[in-house]
């Protein structure tokens, strides 16, 4: 299965899918610290993100994971690639600065089309995502 | 500046933009009047601080201000933050300073430093003041992070999509209210309730069946709370707000309806515990007329519980003048300034003074708040002063 973006930013990254139908906030959702989902009514809550490819709904809250996505990057706890449905300004300049790669804007849910937990490989120079 | 004629700093901040704007599909760029950056410290960390530290040598081309800081120095020893965080901010403060950003530390600027006109294209930081600014001023801005908002201040310009292009900025939900609401809490809560219903940063309501014309501060928590609840950038109020009339929002069928029952669902859900063990008031910060109004409310009492209230560098001075701050701090309360709570370390000053249970009249402020731990409860601000006299809020 393959998913066309129409918004992409980043480089090629393969990893394992968590997949949600909420939304996404560094601020909001995260206990940076220890690299999970802290917020308890995230439907992610208490897994741990890093390393993973996130595939939510849309992002949410505030300004902050524009700084957020670099200052985890740092530590290396972070996710390996972000895919939203919606994305808004902050999550684009978030991983522009981050060097987090980012796809979002899919013809339908792209939360009800990859399986959770499958292998993924996501490619910003073609906008997809192909499930392996 | 592509070429690097004008420094590294501004070389990067321009391929930051071009990297942006690219995703994004902007045309061009467009030249911004003013930046407000959101940059506490628990945001940037180390590596933040560092990066901003590393562009010493460069200075912002237009006035570049900043959203709060991640501590009030004088009262850092209050909230028992950490020494290395502390640190941080001074640190942070002396590289912003550097690059000629004003150290305004508000997110209230345009009650307080200078509101944008309708059409003015600016870079703001802090989704309050974007959709304050956006929704009741008519000026034009993307929610622009820290690193974009400043990028903005050293180029002059900032990329043209989003909210800065006219057919962006038209209602794509029309949203009738059977409701008035009386307190700020109310206010938050009505729009955190259709924050949710448009549900993404491109949505724009149109709201209608608001009878009177809210004040500032009323204003204030709706679009903050709509904002923090649904990403949402631009609200057009019918016959309140600069552009509703030509917003198309009349024309488009009504799609949502909220009533009474609505808004105390969502305010029901941040009420599940009656003891409390903080009140704080922030996010946003208070303008004078709240502090003016807390004081009223604080005048004979003494409170067991800790009672924060935070403002504006720019505000204080005048809450002391007037005596507003000794009425606050006679009863036992704190006023802080120049920081937002939930920007100052707030998990970790959790941990250090035993709090969990928070009590607040901000919208904003609970919803941000789960994530850190705490069990956020929203009342009206009479409530949450009664709740710091008595330990628990009044049923």
């Amino acid at each position: 299965m393959i998913f066309t973006a129409r918004h992409a930013i980043g480089s090629k990254v393969r990893g394992e899918a968590l997949v949600a139908h909420d939304g996404f906030s560094a601020r909001y959702d995260l206990d940076r610290i220890r690299g999970t989902f802290s917020r308890p009514s995230h439907k992610l809550a208490g897994q741990s993100y890093a390393g993973k490819v996130l595939v939510l709904d849309t992002a949410k809250g505030g300004v902050a994971t524009a700084w957020m996505l670099h200052e985890m990057a740092s530590r290396g706890i972070v996710p390996l690639a972000i895919v939203l449905n919606s994305v808004n300004p902050i999550l684009a300049q978030g991983a522009a600065f981050g060097n987090v790669t980012l796809l979002a804007g899919f013809d339908g849910d792209i939360t009800a089309k990859v399986p959770h937990g499958a292998t993924v490989e996501i490619d910003p120079a073609s906008r997809s995502l192909r499930v392996l | 500046m592509l070429g690097g004629e004008l420094g590294t700093a501004v070389k990067s901040a321009i391929e930051h933009q071009v990297k942006v704007g690219d995703f994004f599909g902007a045309a061009d760029l467009v030249p911004v009047t003013q930046a407000h950056i959101m940059a506490d410290t628990e945001s940037l960390g180390e590596a933040g601080v560092r990066w901003l530290e590393s562009l010493a040598g460069a200075r912002v081309r237009v006035p570049t201000i900043t959203d709060p800081r991640g501590t009030d120095f004088a009262k850092a020893s209050v909230l028992k933050q950490p020494a290395w965080a502390v640190e941080l901010e001074r640190r942070a403060v002396q590289a912003f300073a550097r690059l000629g950003v004003l150290m305004t530390d508000t997110c209230i600027n345009y009650q307080t430093i200078q509101a944008p006109a309708r059409g003015e294209s600016v870079a703001f930081g802090d989704t309050g003041v974007v959709i304050y600014a956006n929704s009741v001023c008519g000026a034009r801005s993307n929610y622009e992070g820290g690193p974009s908002a400043l990028a903005a201040g050293l180029t002059g310009r900032t990329p043209r999509y989003g909210f800065h292009l006219e057919e962006c900025r038209r209602a794509t939900l029309r949203v009738r209210v059977d409701f008035e609401p009386q307190t700020l809490n109310d206010w938050g809560a009505l729009g955190g309730v259709i924050g949710r219903l448009a549900g993404n940063y491109w949505a724009v309501p149109y709201i209608e069946g608001l009878e009177a014309a809210p004040g500032s501060d009323a204003l204030k928590h709706f679009g903050a709370a709509m904002a923090s609840f649904g990403s949402i950038a631009l609200f057009h109020l019918a016959g309140i707000t600069p552009e509703a009339a030509q917003s198309g929002g009349s024309e488009l069928k009504a799609s949502h309806w909220v009533s009474e029952v609505d808004v105390k669902a969502l305010q029901s859900a941040y009420a599940g515990e009656q003891e409390i063990d903080v009140v704080v008031f922030s996010a946003p910060q208070l303008s004078l007329y709240e502090l003016r109004s807390l004081a009223a409310l604080c005048e004979g009492r003494r409170f067991r519980k800790p009672l924060l209230a935070v403002t504006s560098p720019q505000v204080k001075p005048d809450a002391d003048r007037f005596g507003l701050t000794r009425k606050i701090e006679d009863a036992g309360g704190h006023v802080l300034s120049g920081m937002c709570f939930y920007q100052s370390y707030a998990r970790e000053i959790a941990e250090a003074n035993g709090w969990k249970r928070l009590a607040t009249n901000s919208a904003k402020l609970v919803n941000i708040l789960g994530g850190y731990g705490y069990v956020p409860l929203l009342a009206s601000m009479e409530r949450c002063v009664e709740a710091a006299e008595k330990g628990r809020l009044p049923g």
